[in-house]
């Protein structure tokens, strides 16, 4: 059990995402950053779709209300544990009235913070997961107590793991971001395309939950610029009249109507979702669907 | 047209317009898919003229899910019939319930009874869902109602709000910002997350519109 002292910028609940809804406009929201998510839970030997919190663009400050272990994953972020300091992609042991700061550095947005025996939250729509847009779940505040399940093993026999440096994601603020092509890829010129894969894109400062405005050379349309609605999904790159590409993220609406020149693969979605705003220069990579499938089979 | 959408959506392109029959067609061919999904199949996204499929790239691969598509399709054309869902629909027109009423009457040069008389008199089929949990997009719209949507959109729109855009007949199930044009207010719940069907409307729906006076809303 956790009490929240103090909260800056964004820390909800997300477990690995709610699915059957969104025919009726429901997205599928859960993490950004999905092999941070997984492996915070899995170090701890959680399920590997528990619920853990998602911290963003700020900070959390945590009590412990009883000794408890816990894992912090994702970029961006270091953790303070009582007198401790503790690098990222392990789990740590914690007793019952320490504090536990999960403190922003560089290098990413976005850390998992998850609980032995994971968090316990009321299901909504069958998912845990908090989409704050549709008032679905709400944003952890100063004072929440936290409740946890019952822990796979022993706290102390689940303390002082590290995930495998081998199968560590490669996040990277040069990143090599690979799409599988359209399905709007006739709504751009070939020139519209070339600019697309051969020039490097910035994350735009004003980024969030629902999609990634990237800053670089526009691409321009080969005609209308709208389409008639249609369904998208995590990593979809819409880009709008001003040729500006947006990937639409963990809470994309679940229908769009701009030209869609390309779709971020599943393995690559984690790195993309960790750059940095103003930092990261990110190009993009033409790949097929049966090879993004490959190296996504690779990484679980 | 079977499109890749990434690697775990496949993309089904019926046709590129908002036509009631092809979107008809949309929603049979869900229905279809929803009577027989296979493993791996995550969910379908109707939409006006295209279908979604969601799956598991780490359960199927694309030409698995393409195969299970076109055969799907195949039986698309025989004698499936898909009976949809009636629902009438309580609206308190104009006033506070509806401020853009007088505005729509004036611009198509008719009165608001005429604006409430021809937007209730016809039944509408809800082609799609998405913007917000719950919103149903409805047409088609009789020519004569036929608005773009605002200029500069509103940062609030209360819930219940009855609006029409191009030829687009809509609700809003929250609070939200909204574009549309609102012409009148139900107090029906759209989306009500403790309830055991959580939306109201669900795509290829088919929904009238009941006038009614403030004390019946």
């Amino acid at each position: 059990m956790l009490e929240v002292l103090d909260v800056s910028g964004l820390a909800t609940f997300q477990d690995s995402g709610r699915r059957g809804w969104q025919s009726y406009g429901v997205p599928v929201s859960g993490p950004m950053d999905w092999f941070a998510h997984r492996a915070a839970n899995s170090l701890l030997g959680n399920s590997t779709d528990a619920v853990v919190i998602e911290i963003g663009l700020g900070e959390i400050a945590l009590r412990a209300l009883r000794d408890t272990t816990l894992a912090v994953t994702g970029a961006g972020f270091e953790v303070e544990n009582y007198v401790w300091k503790f690098p990222l992609w392990t789990t740590f042991y914690v007793r019952a009235g320490w504090h536990v700061q999960v403190k922003k550095t560089s290098g990413g947005n976005w850390a998992y913070l998850a609980i032995a025996g994971g968090f316990e939250t009321p299901s909504i729509l069958g998912s845990k997961s908090t989409y704050l847009r549709g008032g679905i779940g709400s944003a952890l505040r100063g004072g929440d107590i936290l409740e946890a399940g019952k822990p796979a093993s022993e706290l102390s026999k689940l303390a002082a793991r590290d995930f495998p440096v081998g199968k560590y994601m490669k996040y990277s603020q040069l990143p090599v971001i690979e799409v599988i092509p359209g399905p709007q890829e006739n709504r751009f010129t070939n020139e519209g395309l070339k600019i697309f894969y051969e020039n490097k894109y910035i994350l735009s400062r004003s980024f969030d939950r629902m999609g990634y405005r990237l800053e670089g050379k526009p691409i321009p349309h080969s005609g209308s610029m709208d389409l008639i609605s249609e369904g998208m999904t995590m990593g979809s790159v819409q880009v709008p009249a001003n040729g500006q590409p947006i990937v639409m993220m963990a809470d994309s609406p679940t229908t769009g109507g701009y030209p869609k020149i390309a779709n971020v693969t599943h393995a690559d979605l984690p790195v993309l979702a960790q750059c940095e705003a103003g930092v990261s220069k990110i190009r993009f990579k033409e790949t097929t669907v049966e090879e993004a499938q490959k190296k996504l089979a690779g990484l679980r | 047209m079977l499109k890749p959408l990434g690697d775990s959506a496949l993309l089904i392109e019926l046709g590129e317009e908002i036509n009631l029959a092809l979107n008809q067609r949309v929603h049979t061919l869900d229905a279809l898919f929803q009577n027989d999904a296979i493993p791996g199949i995550l969910e379908t996204v109707p939409a006006y003229s295209t279908l979604l499929i969601h799956y598991d790239p780490l359960t199927l691969t694309f030409d698995q899910v393409t195969h299970w598509v076109r055969d799907k399709m195949t039986q698309l054309d025989e004698s499936f019939h898909r009976s949809p869902r009636r629902l009438e629909v309580p609206v308190r027109y104009g006033g506070a319930s509806g401020p853009d009423l007088e505005t729509v009457a004036v611009s198509k040069n008719i009165s608001p009874a005429d604006v409430i008389r021809i937007h209730s008199g016809r039944e509408y089929t809800v082609y799609m869902m998405g913007f917000t949990p719950g919103f149903p997009y409805m047409g088609m719209l009789d020519e004569r109602l036929i608005m773009p949507r605002l200029e500069t959109p509103r940062t609030y729109v209360k819930a219940g709000s009855v609006a029409i855009a191009d030829s687009q007949t809509g609700i809003y199930p929250l609070d939200s910002p909204g574009g549309w044009h609102l012409i009148g207010w139900t107090p029906l719940k759209l989306f009500d997350p403790t309830r055991d069907i959580p939306f109201l409307f669900s795509p290829g729906d088919l929904v009238k519109f009941i006038p009614v006076e403030d004390d019946h809303a």
